[in-house]
C-alpha cells in the first residue's frame, strides 16, 4: 500500500448485535487476524462482514456513507467514545493504527431513548431531522445573490459561524452526553444561522421553535458537563449552547412569539 | 401566561431557574459563613448568641430567609426533576464507560445535591429547629441585662461528638465538588460564555469552591478540639 507502514495487528472486536437472530441484543466477539494498520475502522468492519458472509452468518449492520468525515453517518461508540479515541475525527477517518496488537475493541451503538436502535449499530436519528425541520433554515426572502462585499462580515464573525456550521449532525454529542441531551447539535445550527445577517432576522423565532422541538423529541436536559464538546468530531464548542440560551431567552422574553 | 409556563418547563427554562437559584444560594454561603465564624471567637458564645437573636428577629432578615427557603426548595425539587427526566432520556448504559474528559463532579451533581439536601435537613433539624420552635426556651444566657437563647452551647455540644463533626466534614466535601462544577455552570446556563470572562469565572469558581466549604468545615473541627481564633473576636478587639 503506497505510503502505508505495512504493519498489521490481530484484534478482537466485541460488537453489540441487536434485532433478527439476536433479539433484544447482546455482545458478540469476533477474532480478526492480520488487520492492516492503514485500514480505516470501517474497512475493518468490511473485512469482518466479508468473513461473516463467507461463514453464512449475518453481517454486522453499521451506517456509513461518504467515508471522508463530512456526512456524519458513521455512528458508533468505540471503547466508550463516540467515533473512537481520536479527537476531532469521525469513525470513518479513524485508522487501525490507533489500536494495539491483541486489543479487544468494544463497539456499541449510540445510546439514547431518542435514538432507538434499528439493528446492531444502526440507530434512528430522525429526531434530529425533526429539530432541523422546526427551524434550522432561513425562510426570509433574501433576493438575488449580493455582490461580493455588499454585506460586510468581519472575518472573526464568519469564522465563528463556520465553526458552528461544521456540525455534521452525527449525534455523537447525544451519545456522549450522560443526560442524552441534544443541546450541542441544536445550538450549532441556531448559532450558525444567528451569527450571519441572513439568519439573524429569524434568530429568536428559530431558537424558540428548535428548542421546543428538541424538548418534544424527548432529549435530556443539559447540565454543562462538556462531554459533547470533548467527543464532537467537528470540535463544536459549548459556547454555541450559551449563545442558544441567549437567543432562546430573547425569543421567550423579547419577542411576541409564543412558539 | 401559558408561554411563561411553557418556558419554565422547557429545557433551557429549567436550566435558567437552576442557575439563578444556584447563584442566589452561592451568595448566601459567605454571609452564613461570616456569621458562623463568630462561633470561634473564644468569647463563650456571646457574639454568636447576640447574632443568632438578631438573625431570627430582624424583620428584613426574616423576609429574606423565606426567599432563601424558597430558593433551596426550588433548586432541590427542580434538580431532582431534571435528574429523573435525564434518567428517562438515556438509553441502555454503555458497556465501556469513558469519562469523555469530563469531571466526576459535573456528572454527579444530582448525587452531590442530594447529599447536601440531606445535610441541610440534619443541620436545620439540629440548630434552626431548636432556635425557632422552643427547644432553647429554658436555656437562656444574659448579656448586659438582656436574655438570649444559648444556641452557642447547643452548637458546641453537638460539635463535641465525633460523628456529627464527620457528617459535617463529608457534607462540606460534597458541597465543594457541587460548587466546583455549579459555580461556572450557572454562568454558562445564563448564556454568559466569553473568551475573556469565562476563564476568570472558572478560576473564581475553583477558588470559591475550595475556600468556602473549607472554612465551614473548620468550624466543627476547631470547636471539637476547643481551638479558638481570637482574631475573630470583633466585639472585644
Amino acid at each position: 500500500m503506497a505510503g502505508g507502514n505495512g504493519k498489521s495487528i490481530n484484534i478482537k472486536v466485541k460488537v453489540w448485535r441487536e434485532g433478527g437472530d439476536f433479539g433484544s441484543g447482546k455482545f458478540e466477539t469476533y477474532d480478526l487476524a492480520d488487520i492492516g494498520t492503514d485500514m480505516s475502522f470501517l474497512e475493518m468492519f468490511d473485512v469482518l462482514n466479508e468473513k461473516l458472509v463467507s461463514q453464512k452468518k449475518t453481517p454486522v449492520a453499521f451506517e456509513h456513507d461518504c467515508r471522508e468525515g463530512i456526512c456524519g453517518t458513521c455512528s458508533m461508540v468505540i471503547n466508550g467514545q463516540p467515533h473512537g479515541p481520536m479527537k476531532g475525527t469521525t469513525t470513518c477517518q479513524l485508522h487501525m493504527r490507533s489500536f494495539k496488537d491483541g486489543a479487544t475493541i468494544v463497539v456499541e451503538p449510540f445510546r439514547a431513548k431518542s435514538f432507538p436502535v434499528i439493528r446492531d449499530l444502526v440507530v434512528d436519528r430522525s429526531s434530529f431531522d425533526a429539530i432541523i425541520q422546526a427551524g434550522g433554515y432561513i425562510s426570509v426572502n433574501t433576493g438575488q445573490a449580493q455582490d461580493g462585499n455588499a454585506v460586510p462580515i468581519e472575518k472573526d464573525t464568519s469564522e465563528k459561524a463556520f465553526d458552528a456550521a461544521a456540525c455534521i449532525g452525527c449525534g455523537a454529542c447525544v451519545a456522549a452526553c450522560p443526560n442524552s441531551a441534544a443541546m450541542l447539535f441544536t445550538s450549532a445550527k441556531v448559532s450558525h444561522l444567528a451569527t450571519l445577517p441572513q439568519g439573524e432576522v429569524e434568530a429568536k423565532k428559530r431558537a424558540l421553535a428548535m428548542v421546543t422541538q428538541m424538548d418534544k423529541e424527548g432529549f435530556g436536559f443539559c447540565s454543562n458537563i462538556g462531554a459533547c464538546e470533548a467527543e464532537c468530531p467537528k470540535e463544536i464548542s459549548i459556547e454555541n449552547i450559551a449563545k442558544m440560551n441567549r437567543e432562546y431567552l430573547g425569543g421567550v422574553f423579547g419577542s411576541e412569539k409564543t412558539v | 401566561m401559558k408561554w411563561f409556563l411553557d418556558f419554565l418547563t422547557s429545557s433551557i427554562g429549567r436550566k435558567l431557574v437552576m442557575s439563578l437559584t444556584g447563584l442566589f444560594l452561592i451568595t448566601f454561603l459567605p454571609v452564613h459563613l461570616a456569621g458562623n465564624l463568630q462561633l470561634l471567637a473564644g468569647d463563650g458564645g456571646e457574639a454568636f448568641n447576640i447574632y443568632a437573636k438578631f438573625m431570627t428577629s430582624n424583620p428584613l432578615i426574616k423576609f429574606t430567609s423565606y426567599g432563601l427557603y424558597t430558593g433551596i426548595a426550588l433548586h432541590a425539587i427542580l434538580g431532582l426533576a431534571i435528574w429523573a427526566k435525564n434518567r428517562s432520556a438515556t438509553g441502555k448504559s454503555y458497556a465501556v464507560k469513558n469519562g469523555n474528559g469530563t469531571t466526576w463532579a459535573s456528572r454527579s451533581m444530582a448525587f452531590l445535591g442530594t447529599l447536601i439536601l440531606i445535610f441541610i435537613f440534619i443541620h436545620m433539624g439540629d440548630f434552626w429547629y431548636s432556635m425557632k420552635f422552643g427547644g432553647l426556651d429554658d436555656k437562656l444566657v444574659t448579656y448586659d441585662g438582656i436574655k438570649y437563647k444559648d444556641l452557642y452551647t447547643k452548637v458546641s455540644t453537638s460539635f463535641s461528638q465525633l460523628w456529627i463533626v464527620i457528617v459535617y466534614v463529608i457534607s462540606m466535601i460534597a458541597l465543594a465538588f457541587h460548587l466546583n462544577h455549579g459555580f461556572a455552570s450557572a454562568f454558562q446556563s445564563l448564556g454568559l460564555n466569553h473568551k475573556k470572562y469565562t476563564p476568570l469565572i472558572k478560576g473564581l469558581g475553583t477558588v470559591y469552591s475550595i475556600i468556602i466549604p473549607l472554612m465551614f468545615a473548620l468550624i466543627p473541627i476547631l470547636m471539637m478540639f476547643g481551638i479558638d481564633v481570637p482574631a475573630l473576636n470583633f466585639m472585644h478587639n
